[in-house]
């Protein structure tokens, strides 16, 4: 487990700014495949930005991102999806007015003599939802009269389609109940056995704890420390999240202080 | 586990036989999820109140002669379709139209350009056309509303400047044009092959999508509903093929009118592209986090609803007996636009089919003729065809809002 594989995807330095926020400052981040790294920070921290640049949502302003070693630039979402990095937003990021099967294809469709191949479409969608335990009450009707944890699942199960080696979840267990949110933390575990590497970005400290293998915590659009979970408590993850501490000296000297905290 | 062998109850599973028909209708009226189905009880209502009132509405003639005028706006409806499905809006189709027919009259009559070439030359300006609105839409940013209702005002200016000092010119007697109104397969044996093709093509398609959903293992069409369907289609081909050569046989026009309709139901229901504009009318940004280039789709699209506005126009010209600087002008833009909503093409984009291009044209060439026929003047036709415009736009946002209700998100 502690056998630090080379990364498949590291970002270094990276940067974004929209307008009048700088979301992202001088960032890194690596992923290995087999493990899961948990992204964990207060909100607007910049967790999302920071995904989204990997998928290619928001293209870097500075900073480099390399693809097994190798210098990659990933300028709009089909470069991602090239690399094989496959991710459910925070928004789902679902079309309502299309079925089930052609979400979970979406951009992806798989095709028979040039013509959209419906049958093998639906095949492996009911294939893939069954691995994933889930009820959905028919993979034909519109996304938007799916309840909105059907629609997190649906999202979850898009992200699976193809053969990603990278996968980004960004809080997929948001809107889930305590059944679902288990078997997402089962499917993220069978994801890391498979040899992905996995982003779970969550606010549940429990959750990070049981299936991630190292954390990294973003504050205020800047990295604010890196932790192998099994030798981290929660509590110093949640120091840094807060800002309380990255280190011994700065919480004594935040204690001295009373607190430098918010500006 | 155990409880998977007891099926959800929660899970739609159609119950066999009609009952389970008549539940599906339910949920899918309850749902919002209405599409055409107003519009087809529209006309067969529209049909037998004319006939009811007038005598001579369902006569061959006048059936056939619906079935032509309806050619040219259906045409350009398909585009609209295409437009809407986007949820976008395009107001320019009634400009290009009329441009279009301008260039072609201008080139085959003034410049002895080869007719065919002159109707391809044509349509490739109206893509031109549409590729402009499209590249200030999608590249730029600019509102579709915007673009075309710059295309509006700024192609039918052209128009006039196109046609000089020729106040309209008249389609060459050999023109292929004037065959778009005035040509007729008088053969029966046209009209009633064609209907024998599409019925057999269509339950060819269906059987053969049934046995490959068989063999994969997935739920199939009861074999009820596969008869009733090929029934229905075959009773709808073979009553118009009988009562076009009743009249004077198969009309060219509606052999177009047809082809197009296949060739774009056949892109947006079996090609990635036409998934991909569906994709983009739901959700841009979704789309485009799963890779679309959102950009392509939308300034495509725009140029398909230009080239379809252009030969559109061209069908125009030929019921008008030519090209004129007011062609496309007048009633035509708001038509063809009423017709792709009238249809059951939703406004807000993501939800319709190419079939309403026909079945809107229909409602509103059959409320046109039949008036006429009632001897009604043309500020009634309006008043009536602005009433049933409203009526569709109200079915498509009350079912819109059914359907944001029942979607709980
Ligand atoms: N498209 C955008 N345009 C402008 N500002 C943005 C945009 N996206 C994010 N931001 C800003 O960037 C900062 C980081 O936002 P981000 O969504 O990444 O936070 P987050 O860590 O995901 O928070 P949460 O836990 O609430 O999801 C915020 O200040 C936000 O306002
Ligand atoms: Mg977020």
């Amino acid at each position: 487990m502690t056998a630090t594989a080379a990364p498949v995807l590291a970002l270094s330095g990276v940067s974004k700014r929209f307008g009048a926020v700088q979301a992202l400052t001088d960032v890194d981040l690596e992923i290995r495949p087999g493990e899961v790294t948990a992204l964990v920070g207060d909100n607007g921290a910049g967790k999302s930005t920071l995904i989204k640049t990997i998928a290619g949502v928001h293209p870097i302003d500075s900073g480099t991102i390399s693809w097994k070693g190798e210098v990659v630039r990933i300028a709009k979402p089909h470069d991602a999806q090239e690399l094989g990095i496959a991710t459910v937003y925070q928004d789902l990021a679902l079309c309502d007015n299309l079925d089930v099967v052609a979400n979970l294809f979406l951009g992806r469709e798989l095709r028979r003599r040039s013509v959209l191949d419906q049958v093998q479409m639906e095949r492996q969608a009911l294939e893939l939802l069954d691995t994933l335990s889930i009820r959905i009450p028919s993979v034909r009707i519109p996304v938007a009269s799916l309840s909105g944890g059907q629609r997190q699942v649906v999202a979850i199960a898009r992200a699976l389609v193809g053969s990603p080696e990278v996968v980004i979840l960004d809080e997929p267990t948001a809107a889930l109940g305590v059944e679902q949110t288990a078997q997402v933390l089962d499917l993220v575990e069978r994801l890391r056995e498979r040899g992905l590497g996995v982003v779970l970005i969550s606010h549940n400290i429990a959750d990070v704890r049981a299936v991630a293998d190292e954390v990294a915590v973003l504050r205020l659009g800047r990295n604010n420390g890196l932790f192998r979970v099994e030798d981290t408590s929660g509590e110093e993850i949640i120091a840094a999240i807060t800002g309380a501490a990255d280190n011994a000296v700065s919480r004594r000297r935040a204690r001295k202080d009373g607190g430098e905290g918010n500006e | 586990m155990s409880e998977d062998l007891a099926p959800d109850p929660r899970l739609l599973v159609r119950e066999k036989g009609l009952a389970g028909y008549w539940e599906d209708f339910k949920r899918r009226v309850r749902g919002g999820e209405l599409g055409s189905i107003p519009v087809v009880l529209g006309v067969i209502v529209i049909a037998i109140v004319f006939q009811a009132q007038t005598g001579d509405f369902l006569t061959p003639r006048n059936l056939s002669n619906i079935m032509v005028y309806v050619a040219g706006p259906g045409i350009m409806a398909v585009g609209i379709v295409l437009v809407l499905l986007l949820g976008e809006i395009d107001l320019s189709v009634g400009s290009v139209a009329g441009l279009c027919a301008a260039l072609w009259a201008v080139m085959s009559d003034q410049h002895g350009v080869n007719d065919i070439l002159a109707i391809v030359l044509a349509v490739a300006g109206g893509a031109v056309v549409g590729t402009i609105h499209g590249f200030f839409f999608a590249r730029i940013g600019v509102p579709a509303f915007v673009v075309t209702l710059a295309g509006f005002l700024g192609w039918s200016g052209l128009q006039i400047w196109v046609m000089g000092d020729k106040g309209t010119i008249n389609i060459p007697r050999d023109s292929l044009v004037k065959d778009m109104y005035g040509y007729y397969f008088s053969d029966i044996s046209a009209a009633y092959g064609l209907a024998t093709v599409l019925t057999a093509g269509y339950l060819f398609a269906l059987w053969r999508q049934e046995r490959r959903r068989q063999q994969a293992g997935l739920t199939t069409r009861p074999l009820s509903e596969i008869v009733l369907r090929a029934v229905l289609v075959a009773a709808a081909a073979f009553v118009a093929a009988y009562e076009l050569n009743q009249h004077r046989g198969l009309p060219l026009a509606l052999v177009i009118f047809l082809a197009v309709l296949l060739l774009a139901d056949f892109m947006l229901r079996r090609t990635t592209y036409g998934r991909q504009i569906y994709a983009v009318g739901g959700n841009a940004e979704a789309a485009r986090r799963a890779g679309i280039n959102v950009e392509f789709v939308r300034l495509t699209v725009f140029s398909m609803s230009s080239a379809l506005a252009a030969l559109g126009g061209l069908f125009t010209a030929a019921q008008a007996g030519g090209a004129s600087k007011s062609l496309g002008s007048g009633n035509l833009l708001m038509n063809v636009i009423a017709a792709a909503v009238i249809g059951g093409t939703s406004l807000f984009g993501g939800r319709g089919w190419v079939w309403s291009a026909l079945l809107g044209t229909l409602v509103i060439q059959s409320i046109t003729t039949g008036l006429n026929l009632m001897g009604m003047s043309s500020e009634i036709q309006y008043m009536i065809t602005g009433a049933v415009l409203l009526l569709a736009v109200v079915v498509d946002s009350v079912s819109r809002q059914t359907q944001r209700s029942a979607g709980r998100t």
